[in-house]
């Protein structure tokens, strides 16, 4: 038969890990408030829908932007023959200072600098294409987002190389996981090109200490690799202690003039600040021209619709807008946070200590019944079919710690997130309170569960978007 | 083509630092000298006509008539969920509104003498996406894909750069009008063979860019059997379907599939955009229809990384059911073309200029050799040079397009208004009067 290319016959694209079973399990039977009160609750999407009011008002009182037209004259033609990968000028001006003011204009953007890609997916691979040659290897501290497997892997043939971090120290970076991984890499014959971290992580919903990024900053800069600092949560940070961009740090200790600056670029996407995953909208920020002009190029690969392109600009030069947005979106992610960990604290439930993201990364190793990623499939299982609750298990996430979840909380209206709360309360007392005869029942539907999912888990591959 | 790699600059990849973008050439040159001097009907009547750019400019009003009775497609309507949804929706799968409206344009594209079903279109962020996309799909670094010449510039970037596969050219000459041959497919493999090249595929662009012309329906016949037999690929870029003159002349690979009841359909690939024939390529609409189950699944999630934005897909899934607007834009685009290029040959042909037959496409293919000084690439590149600086046209050489012979030029004819066209056609009468006073008195 005609054969396909190894990309397309392997496994990179992650689509067949476990992960993938939750959101199966929700679509057959998803949660709806009146017509399906029972049904599964989505906490597995990293999504942001507490602000769209904003949006939807600004769209009101601003029809054109939507409308093709400037000032009150069409603008069709021009946008519609727009493909330079350049990018609208207007917009990357835009955005630039979006971004600036999300860092309380503590920094300044060139958007001479900025490349537009479809989305940080994009963005993300492209700079794997442009930094690093196939079997070369990037660095990435644990936990991290299950879609890096397959955004910086399948098609560039990179490879990543983890850099532990444990529960011991809240999950921070150290000098000696830094050291560890890349001898870890040394031995694997891997050559590495540089470290990727998430700031504000995900899964931990958690901003990086100026010691860490210290850390990271020398270490780049002594082993002369790259520093990719993937900023996408930025906006979403609701609480002290305040948000250190990595442009920050650098310019704290006066290396703009030094080798290190060339070598941090910054990826940044509306998805998760401004709730639009759908228009794809992401971008790459760097100091080296030479990455800048290669990313540009390669960005014809991904461009962002002009017409989505000339909306944004619009929107977001609108200064009135953006700072009452910001400081909204952030002050309802606060008052999210809060409901999830006191109701979480309700069941007994700990959580690691957050300051941003769009989800809190939860401890439930106290409900495992051994500490083994086996126990931990066996908890999210029981969470998922018994609860109803589609949470995203550690092991998606290459925790090294089993008993870790991530789980989302600005996907959902209020009522939905209390009703959440509510099951996993009564789920906890239930496990608690009535060990032995429900542990005999669950040995029974367990071992039936097991072998269903077996069977799904080698006939299915299923086909959904990796949610961050 | 050689690809000249430098030892990689400050810890960069080969690939960033390699010359495959293939930016480089003589034909962005051209691009360079329009943006210094771009011409204008008021401005700057002396300035360079651009007519290296395969945009369609001819059919917008019909768009914007459609917009202005049906702003809803542009902004939401009035209901509450309308930009929520929209906004939040990044499926690879698409939006099925779209993907239906997509098959059915695609339907209507070809008379209805070929169905398409709608969970076989993946959606890219263009035709550049979708072919690097099956070109990551379809062939490991290291092999080729086999493209008849000439072929569209751009393809020596979209198939080769970051995949790196390579490309093998099949000859086409003017012997037979530029058509592909199973010798010329013969001979292309075997020189592959020769030097240990995997070959995984061949991908021909019907109608042609830039000979302007539909392929007929013998030689896909043909064509089909050579890949058939050697039990590879083949990828058919259909982008200017909707580019030819008259219906009853495009005959796509998809007709040709259904007549033979789908038989060995698994190794065919049709690439679609709407960049051209609904001319909107900022907007970065681009389909991949397979007839692979296991391509269209890989594909799909492959897409992730080049994705139609939602506000996109619901603009153009508004526009693309209305049954009634894509019928009478299909019929008054193609009529325009027609127009513009019997305008455009008429003028060219008053010059003493012949080109090729065509019968699609936004350009027409236009021979030159006779002006030649020498019969060879570097004599093609001084006239083209000649023609931009005196003549002051940016048209395309031939040699970008890996075209065999000397002296055949792309020259494009949608991109501007009939005043335009008509200066242009002045100003080539007028060097061709120059050229023969010029010979005559050597």
């Amino acid at each position: 038969m005609k054969l396909l290319s190894r990309k397309a016959t392997c496994n990179s694209h992650g689509q067949d890990s476990s992960y993938f079973l939750g959101w199966q399990e929700y679509e057959k039977n998803p949660f709806h408030e009146v017509r399906n009160p029972a049904g599964i609750i989505q906490m597995g999407l990293a999504e942001n829908q507490l602000s769209f009011d904003i949006l939807e008002s600004w769209l009101a009182n601003n029809p054109d932007a939507a409308g093709f037209k400037r000032d009150g004259e069409s603008i069709f033609r021009e946008l519609a023959l727009f493909q330079d990968y350049n990018g609208l000028p207007s917009f990357k001006n835009a955005l630039v200072e979006f971004m600036a003011e999300i860092r309380g204009n503590k920094v300044r953007f060139d958007p001479n600098n900025l490349v537009l890609t479809a989305g940080a997916t994009s963005a993300n691979e492209t700079l794997m294409f442009c930094l690093a040659d196939p079997g070369e290897a990037f660095l990435l501290p644990t936990p991290y987002y299950p879609g890096f497997d397959r955004d910086l892997k399948w098609r560039t043939g990179v490879e990543i190389v983890p850099i532990h971090c444990s529960s011991s120290n809240g999950f921070q970076i150290t000098g000696s996981a830094l050291e560890e991984a890349y001898q870890q890499a040394q031995k694997r014959n891997l050559k590495v090109k540089g470290v990727l971290i998430t700031n504000p992580s995900n899964p931990l919903g958690t901003t990086m200490s100026r010691d860490e990024l210290n850390l990271l900053i020398s270490f780049v800069a002594a082993k002369d690799i790259h520093l990719i600092s993937d900023e996408i949560y930025s906006g979403t940070v609701f609480d002290s202690p305040s948000y250190i961009s990595i442009t920050e740090a650098l310019m704290d200790r006066n290396l703009e003039l030094t080798n290190v600056w060339d070598h941090v670029h910054i990826v940044y996407s509306l998805s998760k600040d401004l709730g639009l995953p759908g228009f794809r909208v992401g971008a790459i920020y760097s100091n080296n021209a030479t990455v800048v002009a290669a990313a540009t190029k390669m960005s014809s690969f991904g461009l962002v619709s002009s017409q989505t392109q000339y909306l944004l600009s619009v929107m977001l030069s609108d200064k009135k807008f953006t700072s009452n947005y910001i400081t909204e979106n952030q002050k309802r992610l606060k008052k999210r946070c809060d409901m999830l960990v006191s109701g979480l604290k309700n069941a007994g439930i700990g959580c690691l200590k957050s300051n941003a993201g769009l989800f809190c990364w939860v401890d439930m190793r106290h409900l495992l019944i051994s500490k083994t990623f086996e126990a931990e499939m066996e908890l999210w299982k029981k969470v998922l079919y018994e609860v109803g609750l589609n949470i995203s298990p550690g092991s998606s996430c290459h925790c090294t710690e089993p008993g870790w979840f991530r789980v989302c909380f600005a996907n959902m209206s209020e009522d939905t997130l209390n009703l959440s709360m509510q099951r996993i309360k009564s789920f906890v007392q239930s496990i608690t309170t009535d060990g032995d005869s429900r542990n005999r029942r669950q040995t029974v539907r367990n071992s039936r569960r097991r072998s269903l999912t077996k069977w799904v888990f080698r006939l299915s591959s299923y086909d959904h978007e990796p949610e961050r | 083509m050689a690809i000249e790699i430098e030892e990689p600059s400050a810890g960069l990849s080969r690939v960033a630092v390699s010359e495959t973008h293939g930016e480089d050439s003589p034909y962005f040159a051209g691009w360079k000298a329009y943006d210094e001097d771009p011409y204008d009907e008021s401005k700057n009547p002396s300035g360079v006509i651009q007519m290296g750019l395969a945009e369609n400019q001819v059919s917008f009003d019909l768009l914007e008539e459609y917009l202005e009775q049906h702003s809803e497609a542009a902004n939401w309507g009035n209901g509450i969920s309308g930009f929520r949804e929209n906004a939040l929706f990044q499926d690879y799968h698409g939006l099925k509104s779209f993907r239906k409206a997509m098959a059915s344009f695609m339907e209507q594209i070809r008379g209805g003498r070929a169905k398409f079903d709608p969970d076989r279109v993946v959606l890219t962020a263009g035709a550049t996406a979708a072919n690097e996309l099956l070109t990551f799909i379809l062939a490991d670094p290291g092999d080729a894909l086999l493209v008849p010449t000439p072929y569209y510039p751009g393809f020596d970037r979209d198939l080769r750069w970051r995949t790196g596969v390579k490309i093998v050219p099949v000859h086409c000459n003017s012997s037979n009008n530029f058509q592909i041959t199973p010798q010329a497919l013969e001979a292309a493999y075997n020189r592959a063979e020769a030097m240990n090249i995997k070959v995984r595929g061949l991908l021909i662009t019907n109608p042609s860019n830039p000979l302007g012309a539909a392929i007929d329906r013998p030689v896909l016949e043909e064509i089909l059997n050579f890949i058939t037999q050697k039990n590879i690929h083949l990828v058919s870029d259909e982008i200017y379907s909707g580019s030819v003159f008259s219906s009853s002349e495009f005959v796509s690979i998809a007709e040709i599939l259904e007549a033979q009841n789908y038989k060995n359909s698994e190794r065919v690939h049709i690439v679609y955009s709407l960049s051209k024939d609904l001319g909107l390529p900022g907007f970065r609409v681009g389909t991949i229809y397979s007839y692979n189950d296991k391509v269209v699944t890989t594909a799909r999630r492959m897409s992730s990384f080049s994705l139609v934005s939602s506000q996109t897909q619901h603009l153009l899934a508004s526009m693309l059911s209305d049954t009634k607007f894509t019928e009478n834009y299909i019929k008054t685009n193609r009529e325009r073309l027609r127009k513009r290029y019997e305008s455009i040959i008429e003028g060219l042909r008053n010059a003493g200029i012949e080109c090729l037959k065509g019968n699609a496409g936004l350009f027409c293919w236009m021979n030159l050799s006779p002006l030649l000084e020498n019969p060879t690439r570097e004599g093609e590149l001084t006239l083209w040079n000649s023609i931009l600086h005196e003549v002051k046209l940016n048209i395309s050489p031939g040699s970008s397009c890996h075209c065999s012979e000397p002296g055949w030029f792309r020259v494009c004819f949608a991109n501007m208004n009939q005043q335009t066209l008509e200066v242009a056609l002045k100003r080539i009468h007028d060097f061709m009067e120059q050229t023969k006073i010029k010979k005559n008195l050597l």
